[in-house]
């Protein structure tokens, strides 16, 4: 019993479980799932559907803060990409062919794949920290977005991309299908190889790592190339849902959603070891809360909020003076004095650097 | 027994009395948990000397420091300054109290003005705000009674380490400091600087000022010092005045072996090995820095290199050289006939050269990963990413490695941090050795750890130069150096000074060549 | 009597000669060079601004850089503070766009300036204090914390109302509308407030012991805790400065704007960012002025002027400043590791 209480996994779970009963002891309706014309539907599958974009986005920050990174381009990665696919299926004689589609994905995922290199550039070889190379990503990424839609919001009418995003394949919608398929491409590269354990190294202490011998410059290039495939894909998603390329709101906030979920996950921020399904637990909760407070009747521009008190109450849980208050309260001796050296030299980790 | 107590005439019946220290540690334990760090300590500064606080890695010394100076409460014992007894809450507080401290990593703003480095926190304040003008010009008053020609308008970070350690200084005696304690101040300075340094304490204590020198340097501390603290593992060996001290004793008394046990027969190591063709690593003329100038060695295979010299003296750099952590800035080095200078760790682990660093914390062990994992770390980097050692196999190996170096606790599972650091070094040496590797480079391996492990890992690499391995061993600890070695490469002040057959080396011969007693400076 | 210490030509005096006095200038004032960097770009652009465009350099023209940006100013001196002990707060243009709706709504409810504006300072102080707390106590990273002001700012702004408010209290509509002019050159209370922000902030950082305090920190925090500063506080007052000025600069743009909007200032807090270092001031804290950051609001100010002089697209400016923030930063860490070399 202590053992599955311990797990990394425990408290993820059982928040989302708890979110899930509460939410189907106001509205049994949110569980049940129904069978229409050979697809699944039910707020459930809505939730997994919806996920998609997040889900991915969040898979990349993952491996990324593994590495003691962070990548805030995301978003912007996300408009560029979905600025490009559209652009070009606009562009095309024929909007609706499976080729066009196939091109546009192609080109919309290789820029991205490009974008990604580019952070990844910056921060293996320049040696820049994440946090400020990935900004400026995020800082003109969306220029460059607006740049390619000409400013507009270039609207498409094409049946294969759309069903990218809303059309269902074996009962299940495609959307969901792409990011579980994501997710396991994901967990088996870090997990059947040995690219886990040491991304897992390079994390905790790139320095020891190096000298052990791996290749840390090849494993944080290789996380950011990942985290602007994933975005790209995420991009491509989006766009495709609302048959649009909005340069302003694609991806807005999601780099903080996607750390949120990394955090609920349970990885750290200070890289290391880390846990992809922890990140599927924290997205799903994520998405969860969200359609929770949709129901709640608040409008969803106003959601920020309740996640903002989410963020706050999940890092105050996790910081070690809290767990001293609480090692305190318990205990039955009063501190001491070694305990806390008010002026004792700790190297703090409260710099801008995500360290890279 | 009060041995070289300063003596005062006392004002009023003309006689010699022996002084009051001005710092007086009674007892002092401090506890980590259920481990005493320091146990019963006693430690006494009077006015106006210079003290050295000796001991070697781990004996105690910093943690001394840190009660002195307020980081830790004394969990036994008490502190008296000027007479009464004193009970520090934070640095802050002893430092109000006239202790100043300046540590190894000088503890001040690189980004601001020296003036302003040095009054910080006590500024002069005029109408409206801080009083530059009157800053500057009180800097510059304390700079010149210490003899230092400075700018005192002039960035901190824009002067060398030494200038800015004197810098700190200044800041501890405006604030009218009782006692000074300097922490390896001279780990960073040319001869010149420490000369300057020298001058500067001199001056102080001509003012009354204690100062506690604390030094792994033995000349510097037989040039400077009244009187001498040895702690040993925590505890206190004893006080004695350095000029009735003799250097063989002092060693003695730090490492707490007889000289008779120094010297006698150690297990010797196979007999040196055929000269072979080619020495597997050859090294002509390496410079890093400062720290190591010109340095020219050759490792065969079979055989146990031992360095031998102080903290400082460029041996760490040597190996560092060697496996290409740090880049030569002349010089090359060779491996089994490939030039890799400046190739990075990996072309020297690729021709089967690793190093092992001194600082295992940050260089060496990755602490929140498993045992299991720290062991195979090395090996599956060489795999690559895509060669996954599978989980069974890499348990058998680590479980293997486990068992033939006796790493205790055998739990493969747990965080390699919590072992200890004889075990902890163990784990890095099954590390490296699952690469079967050419050409060992290790760096303080024992350094930190108690006896029994110590022996063990002796045997071991006494044992892998018999099965063919190249070892050069790093170590402060002379005695153990001799013991394991074949040849020893005598380092002082970045050069090699001399390397010699350890067959009949007595530690008198080889303290004489690192130590460097009187007579002529380097 | 001291022996040669490998130190600088020493005290003033000494020497005289032109290598003598750079070189002086250079151990005293090195961390002027990202600012007077800032400032040459400055001159460029107006410069070439006006060759292209004649008349780019009027002094009207001019007058709406200032005013134009004042919101700007206001933020990036707040975001100064923050940088310069080594945090960053991306909360700011939530913040603004929050206290900007809240005022507005306020007003619109007939309450009067006088009580409104405190009010939005107040709430600025709040977030910036939550963030502070969060930053100092609970040892949570500056990004992550002020995510979650960003977060908590911009959902609040939507709670305060969905859609934009229109302001008509005559009080804050003066701090636009007024004029002061002189010559073909104007000013108008906003950018007097912009510029009294900028003045405190300046006489704060180089004559208080806070100030210096917040120097200290960026240098070395592990330092100025042994020295004996008060490190705590001032570092969770930053962020509560930062917040005020996220207030102020709330006020500004709703005057500006006439209305309070919940959509403003999404973005702004990355321009903020960029403007502070392109002014000089470095992302490791420790150095840096607030009168660099007025230049590199300007800066930012410029290419956006100049773009929409050219019939470009907005969307490059963004894309200009990013290349610029890339060049900044790459340029400051060659200049880090080129010193890190040296010591």
């Amino acid at each position: 019993m202590k053992k599955v209480l311990r797990h990394r996994l425990f408290w993820p779970i059982a928040a989302l479980v708890t979110l899930i009963v509460v939410n189907t002891i106001v509205r049994p309706q949110f569980i049940v799932v129904s069978v229409r014309d050979g697809q699944l539907y039910g707020v459930l599958i809505d939730i997994l559907r919806t996920s998609a974009p997040l889900m991915l986005v969040a898979l990349g920050m993952t491996v990324v803060i593994a590495t003691r990174g962070i990548d805030l381009s995301v978003g912007a990665i996300m408009a560029v990409s979905g600025a490009v696919a559209l652009t070009i299926i606009d562009a095309s004689s024929d909007p609706g062919s499976i080729g066009t589609v196939l091109l546009a994905l192609v080109v919309a995922l290789g820029v991205s794949l490009a974008l990604g290199a580019w952070n990844g550039l910056l921060v293996s070889v320049a040696g820049i920290q994440p946090i400020i190379a990935t900004l400026v990503l995020m800082l003109a990424g969306r220029g460059v977005a607006l740049l390619i839609t000409d400013g507009f919001i270039t609207t498409v009418n094409s049946a294969p991309y759309s069903f990218i995003a809303t059309g269902y394949l074996l009962f299940l919608p495609v959307a969901f299908l792409i990011a579980l398929a994501a997710i396991v491409v994901v967990a088996l590269a870090e997990r059947r190889t040995a690219l886990g354990v040491l991304t897992e190294a390079v994390g905790i202490n790139p320095q020891a790592s190096r000298l052990a011998g791996v290749r840390s410059r090849g494993i944080v290039f290789g996380a950011y190339l990942a985290s602007g495939l994933l975005a790209g894909i995420a991009g491509v998603l989006y766009s495709a849902n609302i048959r649009a390329a909005d340069a302003n709101a694609a991806g807005q906030f999601i780099e903080l959603y996607a750390i949120l979920a990394v955090v609920l996950g349970g990885t750290s921020l200070m890289g290391g070891k880390f846990t992809i399904a922890g990140t599927v637990v924290g997205v799903l909760i994520i998405q969860t809360l969200d359609k929770t407070i949709l129901f709640l009747g608040v409008p969803p521009a106003q959601s920020p909020v309740f996640f903002a008190v989410v963020v706050i109450v999940v890092v105050v849980l996790q910081s070690p003076r809290l767990h001293k208050w609480i090692r305190d309260l318990t205990s039955k001796r009063a501190p001491r004095a070694n305990d806390s050296q008010p002026g004792t030299p700790v190297g703090t980790q409260n710099k801008v650097e995500v360290a890279s | 027994m009060p041995v070289g107590v300063p003596h005062v005439r006392d004002r009023d019946n003309g006689q010699m009395q022996p002084a009051t220290p001005i710092l007086e540690l009674t007892g002092a334990t401090v506890r980590f948990g259920a481990d005493a760090v320091i146990d019963g300590v006693g430690l006494r500064l009077f006015p106006g000397e210079v003290h050295s606080l000796m001991g070697e890695n781990g004996a105690g010394k910093s943690t001394v420091i840190k009660a002195i100076t307020g980081v830790y409460q004394l969990d036994a014992g008490r502190l008296e300054l000027d007479g009464e007894v004193v009970r520090f809450a934070s640095p802050h507080d002893a430092q109000r109290a006239g202790i100043g401290t300046v540590y190894q990593e000088i503890d001040l703003l690189p980004n601001v003005s020296v003036a302003e480095n040095i009054s910080l926190g006590r500024e002069p304040r005029a109408f409206g705000g801080i009083d530059w003008k009157r800053m500057r010009r009180e800097a510059h008053d304390i700079l010149l009674e210490l003899g230092v020609d400075i700018d005192p308008a002039s960035l901190l970070g824009t002067h060398s380490v030494a200038v800015q350690q004197l810098v700190a200084i200044a800041r501890a005696i405006s604030a009218d400091v009782k006692v000074l304690v300097l922490d390896e101040p001279t780990s960073s300075l040319d001869l010149d600087e420490v000369a300057e340094l020298f001058r500067v304490i001199r001056e102080l204590t001509a003012r009354g000022v204690a100062v506690l020198f604390v030094s792994h340097f033995l000349d510097q501390v037989y040039e400077l010092c009244d009187r001498l603290t040895v702690l040993r593992d925590g505890k206190f060996v004893g006080e004695y005045l350095t000029q009735e001290l003799l250097r063989i004793d002092l060693v003695e008394a730090m490492l707490g072996r007889s000289a008779a046990a120094l010297t006698a027969p150690r297990p010797a190591p196979e007999s040196t090995p055929e000269g072979t063709a080619d020495p597997a690593v050859v090294v002509r003329d390496v410079s890093v820095g400062r720290r190591l100038r010109n340095a020219s060695v050759d490792l065969v295979a079979g055989e146990v290199l031992g360095v031998a010299g102080l903290l400082g003296s460029g041996r760490s750099e040597l190996a560092r050289a060697i496996g290409g952590i740090d880049r030569p800035e002349n010089g090359f080095v060779r491996i089994a006939g490939t030039d890799v200078s400046g190739g990075g760790p990996r072309a020297a682990m690729a021709l089967g050269v690793f190093y092992s660093s001194e600082d295992r914390r940050r260089e060496g062990i990755i602490g929140d990963l498993s045992v299991l994992e720290n062991i195979t770390l090395a090996l599956q980097a060489d795999r690559g990413i895509l060669r996954r050692i599978p989980s069974a196999r890499r348990r058998e190996l680590a479980a293997s490695w486990v068992e033939a170096l006796d790493i205790r606790p055998p739990d493969l599972d747990r965080p390699a941090g919590t072992l200890s650091g004889g075990n902890q070094q163990k784990v890095l040496l099954a590390r490296l050795l699952a690469l079967s590797p050419q050409v060992l480079l290790l760096d303080e391996p024992t350094r930190g750890i108690d006896v029994g492990a110590k022996v063990e890992i002796q045997n071991l690499v006494v044992e892998m130069a018999a099965n063919g391995l190249s070892v050069m061993f790093i170590s402060a600890e002379l005695e153990e150096v001799v013991r394991v070695a074949h040849r020893v490469a005598v380092l002082r002040d970045g050069v090699v000074v001399d390397v010699l057959p350890a067959e009949n080396l007595t530690m008198d011969a080889l303290l004489a060549l690192v130590a460097q007693p009187g007579g002529d400076d380097v | 009597m001291t022996t040669d210490m490998q130190t600088r030509p020493t005290a003033p005096g000494a020497e005289r000669g032109i290598v003598a006095r750079y070189n002086t200038f250079m151990s005293r004032r090195s961390s002027l060079m990202p600012t007077l960097a800032a400032v040459a770009i400055l001159i460029i652009l107006l410069v070439a601004a006006q060759v292209r465009f004649d008349r780019f350099l009027s002094p009207g023209n001019l007058s709406a850089l200032l005013l134009d940006n004042a919101y700007l100013v206001v933020l990036a001196v707040g975001m100064t503070f923050v940088i310069l002990t080594g945090g960053i707060d991306l909360s700011v243009g939530s913040v603004m766009a929050f206290t900007g709706i809240l005022s507005a709504s306020l007003l619109s409810q007939q309450l009067p300036a006088i009580i409104v504006i405190p009010v939005m300072l107040l709430g600025g102080a709040a977030i910036g204090l939550m963030i502070g707390v969060l930053v100092q106590y609970f040892n949570v990273q500056p990004f992550i914390a002020s995510l979650a002001g960003l977060f908590l700012a911009r959902g609040l702004a939507f709670v305060v109302s969905l859609s934009s408010i229109r302001v008509e209290d005559p009080a804050v509509l003066w701090l636009q509308r007024t004029r002061f002019a002189f010559g073909g050159w104007y000013i108008t209370p906003t950018g007097l407030i912009a510029l009294a922000v900028v003045a405190i902030a300046f006489y704060v950082l180089h004559w208080t012991r806070f100030g210096r305090t917040v120097y200290a920190i960026g240098g070395s925090e592990q330092s100025a805790r042994l020295m004996g500063l008060k490190v705590a506080r001032t570092k969770i007052l930053v962020y509560v400065i930062s917040g005020v000025c996220g207030g102020v600069a709330g006020l500004l743009l709703t005057a500006y704007s006439g209305a309070g909007y919940p959509r403003n200032g999404i973005g702004t807090e990355l321009d903020a960012i960029a403007a502070v270092v392109i002014g000089g001031t470095l992302l490791a804290g420790g150095t840096g002025y607030v009168l660099g950051s007025l230049v590199g609001v300007l800066v930012y100010g410029t290419i956006k002027k100049l773009i929409s002089f050219m019939g470009a697209e907005q969307s490059w400016t963004q894309i200009i400043i990013g290349f610029l923030l890339l060049v900044f930063i790459v340029v400051q860490r060659v200049i880090v590791t080129r010193s890190q070399r040296r010591t």
